[in-house]
């Protein structure tokens, strides 16, 4: 018999036998995964059905007034319908199978960089299941953990509310990557969220005469918590004299951005980062 | 009888041959060979340099022994994957500037079909008179090239990994990079609308960009949607600014309420290298009377880039973006050789232009980002 016909057969049986339904007798919950025994005042045999949100089964049933239901067969939560037919009709009932204990977790963790010293930029959602992939909608205690570096842990607990828990936090000032972990029961999950450099401080510039050409430097290029920006940060120079005007976009590269520059009489030379601006410098070159 | 159809079918294919030699501009070739005057001799030339035939184009020079073969065909035809080498001169005007009875000034604007669209080029030709002739003088000069050296080049590159399609729900992925349009603004042209700004990849790795526009009526409805396609610098290094424009044509402003912004951002494989340098930019009048903005690009990285791209900004007093323009370079551009770029510039904004900045977009065939 395919699905459809089970179906079928099952529907037109549950609208024929409304009232022998109080016949079959099953716990009002049960928890996944359980074995349970469906009771019924049917001392005979018959074809046994049972359906649930993920699974149909059907089997024959020698003893009717006892079936033995293994926990195989509830693993999804939801509502089920047990029936019974046999040769006097069909008597059914339903029942509900509630999640298990909290086995499993799915942590989000966003966003995956964040720049230091940001206010609530970082937030963990925690998704409580059991074993089986139900969602845990009663409330349970979910333990978040946010570790820096070499730092203590810090840790505070929220209660699950229809399966979900969540904390925000802020970032350091260090950059670095932070570890963030959420633990409920056995289970435990960690996401690494990088903290990284903020826009760049105090951009400073300085000339520099090497084997007869000019170059001009950055000094270290660090944020307002001190922090280096990684290397590849683009830093444009630009210089106007009387030959015209010259830009150059160049990434740092360890720690520092350095271009090298024709200087044609006197010269003004200007750097920026993204949106942020440094000093400026008015140089000589050789007349 | 058995002769007239392999007679017919020879006659047919003379005539032909004969069609497509007319149609090749044989005839035009054949008349110039004499180069009777100034501009017949540089139209022989280019004739030549059209049919991609260099050894006949260089013996129709007046100084064929002074110049260098490599040097004549890297001028006009390209060489290492440069965009003159994905391209066909369409086709040509000439016109005198000035002559006298042993040389002239001619002066030639050469329309070339490329791969990125049309491309102008127009030179000045030094043109003398050799007995009954006229021959072009072409300048001497040798192919530029690097020195043999090492150039160390450990600039930083960045990689990806996303998650597998194979990982459980809710498992840790990278996100997008963070975007910033700091700038917009929108201008009436003669046959267009045109939005044009400035975005910065405000994170700490690189971006694949891409900027849209969407003009809303009065009632809210889509007018028209258009992105930036190529004027734009795609990748954005950490912290690097782009301008962009985006063109609407035949779309008067009068028409539109507002108009709404999409900057799109993907993470991306990327190199900080090459380092590309921006010399000598001014703001001129070209041979034609146009604005331009020219400039020397350097490559200060030990790999030739194939194609570069110019994108240019332009400010007015208070810093806002006033126009935005663009233009691919022809040649490629060899490790410490400068390359000279023009970009144009529209009459009407020229006056208005207090700052600008140049910004350089690159393809190279060794490698895509």
């Amino acid at each position: 018999m395919n699905m459809r016909a089970l179906v079928i057969t099952v529907m037109v049986a549950t609208m024929c036998c409304p009232l022998l339904a109080s016949d079959l007798k099953a716990p009002a919950t049960v928890v996944a995964g359980t074995d349970f025994v469906i009771a019924s005042a049917e001392s005979q045999g018959g074809t046994f059905y049972l359906i649930g949100p993920s699974l149909v089964s059907k089997r024959e049933v020698q003893n009717g007034s006892e079936i033995s239901v293994p926990g195989d067969e509830i693993k999804s939560a939801g509502v089920y319908t047990a029936l019974l037919c046999s040769g006097a009709g069909c008597v059914s009932t339903d029942f509900y199978v509630k999640p298990s204990s909290p086995a499993r977790l799915s942590l989000l963790a966003h966003p995956s960089r964040v720049r230091v010293a940001e206010p609530n930029a970082i937030s963990a959602v925690a998704l409580v299941f059991d074993k089986f992939r139900n969602l845990v909608v009663e409330p349970a205690q979910v333990e978040f953990q946010a570790v820096a570096g070499e730092a203590q842990p810090i840790s505070q607990s929220r209660t699950a509310a229809n399966g979900i828990a969540w904390i925000r936090l802020t970032s350091g000032k260090k950059e670095g990557p932070i570890k963030v972990g959420a633990i409920i029961g056995p289970a435990k999950e960690l996401r690494v969220v990088r903290q990284v450099a903020s826009d760049a401080c105090n951009l400073r510039i300085k000339p520099e005469w090497a084997a007869g050409k000019f170059y001009v430097s950055t000094d270290p290029v660090r944020d307002c918590s001190g922090n280096a920006v990684p290397d590849g940060t683009v830093v444009s120079f630009t210089k106007t004299d009387r030959s015209g005007k010259t830009t150059v976009d160049a990434p740092v590269k360890r720690g520092i951005a350095r271009v090298q520059m024709p200087v044609d009489g006197n010269a003004r030379i200007f750097v920026a980062s993204g949106v942020v601006t440094g000093n400026e410098l008015n140089v000589t070159g050789k007349q | 009888m058995k002769y007239v159809l392999s007679i017919s079918i020879g006659a047919v294919t003379f005539l032909l041959i004969c069609i497509a030699w007319l149609q090749s501009g044989g005839l035009a070739r054949e008349r110039m060979r004499s180069s009777r005057t100034p501009d017949e001799a540089t139209r022989l030339l280019l004739t030549q340099v059209q049919a991609r035939n260099w050894d006949k184009a260089l013996s129709s020079l007046a100084n064929t022994n002074d110049v260098d073969k490599a040097s004549f065909v890297h001028d006009l035809g390209g060489s290492n994957g440069s965009l003159l080498t994905y391209a066909t001169l369409e086709k040509f005007d000439v016109w005198p500037l000035h002559a006298n009875e042993q040389q002239a000034t001619v002066r030639a604007k050469l329309h070339y079909s490329t791969a990125v669209g049309p491309l102008d080029d127009v030179r000045d030709f030094q043109v003398q008179r050799a007995g009954d002739t006229w021959k072009v003088s072409w300048p001497a000069g040798k192919l530029e090239k690097p020195a043999p050296q090492v150039i160390p080049v450990n600039y930083l590159r960045w990689e990806v990994i996303n998650r597998g399609a194979e990982d459980d729900w809710g498992v840790q992925n990278v996100d997008s990079p963070q975007v910033r349009i700091v700038s917009m603004n929108a201008l009436q042209r003669p046959d267009r609308v045109v939005i044009l700004g400035e975005i910065v990849n405000e994170d700490t790795i690189p971006a694949y960009i891409n900027v849209g526009a969407t003009l809303l009526r009065a009632d809210g409805n889509a007018m028209a949607q258009e992105n930036s396609f190529d004027k734009i610098s795609h990748i954005l290094l950490p912290k690097q600014v782009s301008p962009y424009r985006i063109d609407f044509p035949g779309v008067q402003l009068k028409d539109i309420k507002s108009v709404r912004m999409d900057a799109k951002s993907m993470l991306v494989p990327a190199s900080a290298d090459p380092v590309i340098a921006v010399n000598r930019q001014r703001l001129e009048t070209d041979p034609l009377g146009k604005k331009v903005l020219r400039g020397e690009l350097l490559n200060q990285s030990g790999q030739i880039v194939n194609i570069p791209h110019v994108l240019a900004s332009y400010y007015d007093g208070s810093g806002k973006v006033i126009w935005v323009s663009d233009g691919y370079v022809d040649q490629e551009l060899q490790p410490q050789i400068p390359v000279s770029f023009a970009v144009d510039l529209p009459d009407d904004i020229a006056p208005k232009v207090q700052n600008y900045h140049v910004t350089v977009n690159h393809f190279s065939s060794s490698h895509t980002s």
